[in-house]
């Protein structure tokens, strides 16, 4: 009885998440799919049907001229690039800035190390958008920083922040910093002192410690928190959208466009694709060090 | 590559040292955490070649000794001299010392050849020579086959002989083993101690041995300190500590011991009345001490003698008492008896089981006699 109980539960508690997925990402991509491969029509719903009865059998009509309109019109390969490159820097500052904070709160004394994880926790609890659009207040022309600057003498015209790389990187880094602190963390807290302490007797100073022993062991984190910045950072829509240039689009807002400005569902569904296709990379190889994390603590 | 070890041969000894020349010289050095001393104006000379251990229960402040003479503690107050140099300033990287971790502190992401590599990379020496050398010391401690499996494929016997080749490699002049053998079950800890014994003796290295385990210290140790709330209790060989125990604390710290409280009579010819005895006790030596005052005399337990009548007991009145056997815990090799004697008092005897029958053995609930030679007390005033 106690057998049957077991293997029933434990279905039922690996059903619900599957189900969940199931319903709420297979069948949207597949969806999704299904359109991406449709043609634009001027109708309700905007795009012709998949499937088309011939001799009545139905017969799919596979169109795959959006998927090549993609790759003809500049437009979408320069965003794409240029998402992909806002993406990596970004990743890049966060990891930068991310590590040496998750480094010192990992090594803080234990009530420090509370107060400052709630530090980096703290912004969440104010609205992703409402913290974006105060950055806005900071970086305008007489906004914040160019009005102190200039009282203090420091520059005689206002500098022009807003809408550049600039001001989406800092967007981005701002926004998802804590992604890339919080899994640095939690691995640099497990970290064992001691193995420092042997590396020290061994005659390594401590930058050398710090590249041989705590650099390698922490790959694991900083391929997770990487991830975790890069893969939104791609598909980013409001910060580009608030702070980011006019003349340079992200694939995020590409794909907003397609949808509700000119309400080409298949291409929008095209560019949609194709971003999940590009991110399934980075994603394998976040699990692939996640099982491999798991394994070695074994 | 032959298996022949070079030894360093032994640093000159600088002029500047006159007087005795200790390899490690420990003076009256404090380290307090807070208000706490976790080492107490410990002064210690230890000399070349040696193995010492420092036994000590947990918080006695062995292992913050251990990690003040590594480098990874400063005192807070006294000195640390290593073969002359005063250590004070010197960080553990560039002190020619190593130590063996308890938890071993291998590197988890590195092969067993790295990790011993590691030591001697920091010395930016060739990658031949480096070869060489790990593969000299891999051999030493029968881990050559193992080279290229990381430390969590290893039992935990291996990773001892990893951290003790990692530590080993450097040639270091003098190494520190925090627990060495806590972590191995009992028949592999007998067999490594004797292995270390011979790896000690083959390279010529000082070991300063931390252990909470008597009978490793015993076995390991050419001398040893006992540790007792951050002071050195008594340094002596293991025979000196276990049979002439300066204080009450390493009397019954170091093995069992009967300790009876009682009154010096006549200190000229070792009389002492115990009341909680029941006896006198006379020892074959002049006590340093008044008359009057009071003394507490240790027996252990494998040098009382026992037996069913009082005519066997070798004295009489002196030296002897009378009991009642309440307990007998049969060992093996010894059994080990409880007899409670007429004054009330528990004493702890300890027999070889020379016969393998039964028959002759004594039973509970037997009365016999104790007695023992007047040489085998221990007379302790504090």
């Amino acid at each position: 009885m106690g057998k049957f109980d077991n293997r029933a539960g434990r279905r039922l508690v690996a059903g619900i998440p599957l189900f969940w997925l199931l319903l709420f990402f297979l069948i949207p991509f597949i969806i999704v799919l299904k359109i991406s491969f449709s043609e634009v029509r001027l109708a309700m719903p905007p795009f012709a049907p998949l499937f088309q009865w011939v001799h009545g059998w139905p017969t799919p009509k596979l169109h795959l001229g959006n998927y090549g309109f993609l790759f003809t019109d500049p437009l979408y390969i320069s965003s794409y690039l240029y998402s992909i490159k806002v993406a990596a820097v970004s990743t890049l500052c966060c990891l930068l800035i991310g590590y040496p904070m998750a480094y010192a709160i990992a090594h803080a004394s234990p009530t420090w190390r509370t107060v400052l994880l709630m530090m980096i926790v703290l912004p969440f609890w104010t609205s992703f958008l409402l913290r974006v659009y105060a950055w806005i207040g900071l970086l305008k022309n007489n906004g914040v920083i160019n009005n102190v600057l200039m009282y203090f003498g420091i520059i005689h015209e206002p500098l022009s922040m807003l809408q550049s790389d600039f001001a989406v990187y800092i967007g981005i880094v701002y926004s998802y910093l804590p992604f890339m602190i919080l899994p640095l963390y939690a691995n640099l807290e497990k970290h064992d002192n001691t193995l420092l302490e042997a590396a020290a007797d061994l005659g390594a100073t401590p930058m050398t410690g710090f590249f041989r022993i705590t650099l390698p062991q922490s790959i694991a984190g900083i391929i997770a928190g990487s991830l975790l910045v890069f893969i939104p950072a791609v598909g980013e829509y409001v910060v580009p959208s608030l702070l980011g240039r006019t003349d340079q689009l992200m694939i995020g807002r590409v794909l907003s466009d397609e949808f509700f400005e000119n309400r080409d569902w298949p291409v929008a569904s095209a560019v949609a694709i194709l971003i999940l296709l590009a991110l399934v990379i980075p994603i394998m190889m976040f699990q692939h060090f996640q099982r491999r994390e798991l394994e070695a603590q074994e | 590559m032959s298996a022949q070890l070079q030894v360093n041969a032994p640093a000159p000894i600088s002029s500047e040292r006159t007087e005795s020349a200790a390899f490690v010289r420990i003076e009256s050095v404090t380290k307090k955490f807070g208000d706490f001393a976790a080492v107490d104006a410990v002064s210690l000379d230890i000399q070349q070649g040696e193995i010492f251990c420092l036994l000590g229960g947990s918080g006695s402040g062995k292992t913050t000794l251990l990690r003040m003479l590594a480098g990874f503690e400063t005192p807070t107050a006294g000195k640390i001299y290593i073969d002359g140099q005063d250590m004070s300033t010197i960080p553990p990287y560039e002190r020619r010392i190593n130590m063996m971790f308890q938890s071993y502190a291998l590197f988890p992401h590195m092969t067993v050849e790295k990790n011993v590599a590691f030591g001697l990379e920091q010395e930016k020496l060739g990658k031949a020579e480096i070869r060489a050398r790990v593969a000299e010391i891999l051999e030493i401690v029968k881990m050559t086959s193992f080279m290229a499996r990381k430390p969590h494929q290893l039992s935990g016997g291996q990773r001892q002989r990893v951290a003790l080749a990692r530590a080993l490699v450097k040639r270091p002049k003098l190494l520190l083993l925090d627990e060495p053998l806590a972590a191995l079950d009992r028949k592999l800890r007998e067999h490594t101690q004797f292995e270390l014994i011979n790896i000690q003796k083959r390279l010529g290295v000082t070991f300063i041995v931390v252990t909470h385990d008597q009978e490793e210290a015993m076995t390991l140790s050419s001398r040893m300190g006992v540790m007792n709330h951050g002071k050195i209790a008594q340094v002596g060989t293991p025979a000196a500590i276990y049979e002439s125990p300066a204080t009450k604390f390493v009397a019954d710290f170091i093995g069992s011991v009967n300790m009876f409280e009682g009154r010096v009579v006549v200190p000229g010819t070792g009389r002492i009345e115990s009341d909680e005895l029941g006896c006198t006790v006379v020892v074959d030596r002049k006590l340093n001490c008044t008359s009057g005052s009071t003394v507490w005399t240790a027996v252990r337990p494998e040098k009382i003698n026992m037996s069913r009548s009082l005519e066997d007991a070798t004295g009489a009145r002196e030296n002897v008492v009378r009991g009642t056997v309440k307990e007998i815990a049969y060992m093996g090799d010894v059994s080990i008896y409880l007899v409670q004697i007429d004054s009330g008092k528990t004493v702890r005897v300890t027999l070889p089981n020379i016969m393998r029958d039964a028959e002759h053995r004594i039973t509970r609930d037997e009365t016999v006699y104790l007695s023992w030679h007047g040489s085998s007390p221990v007379v302790l005033t504090e």
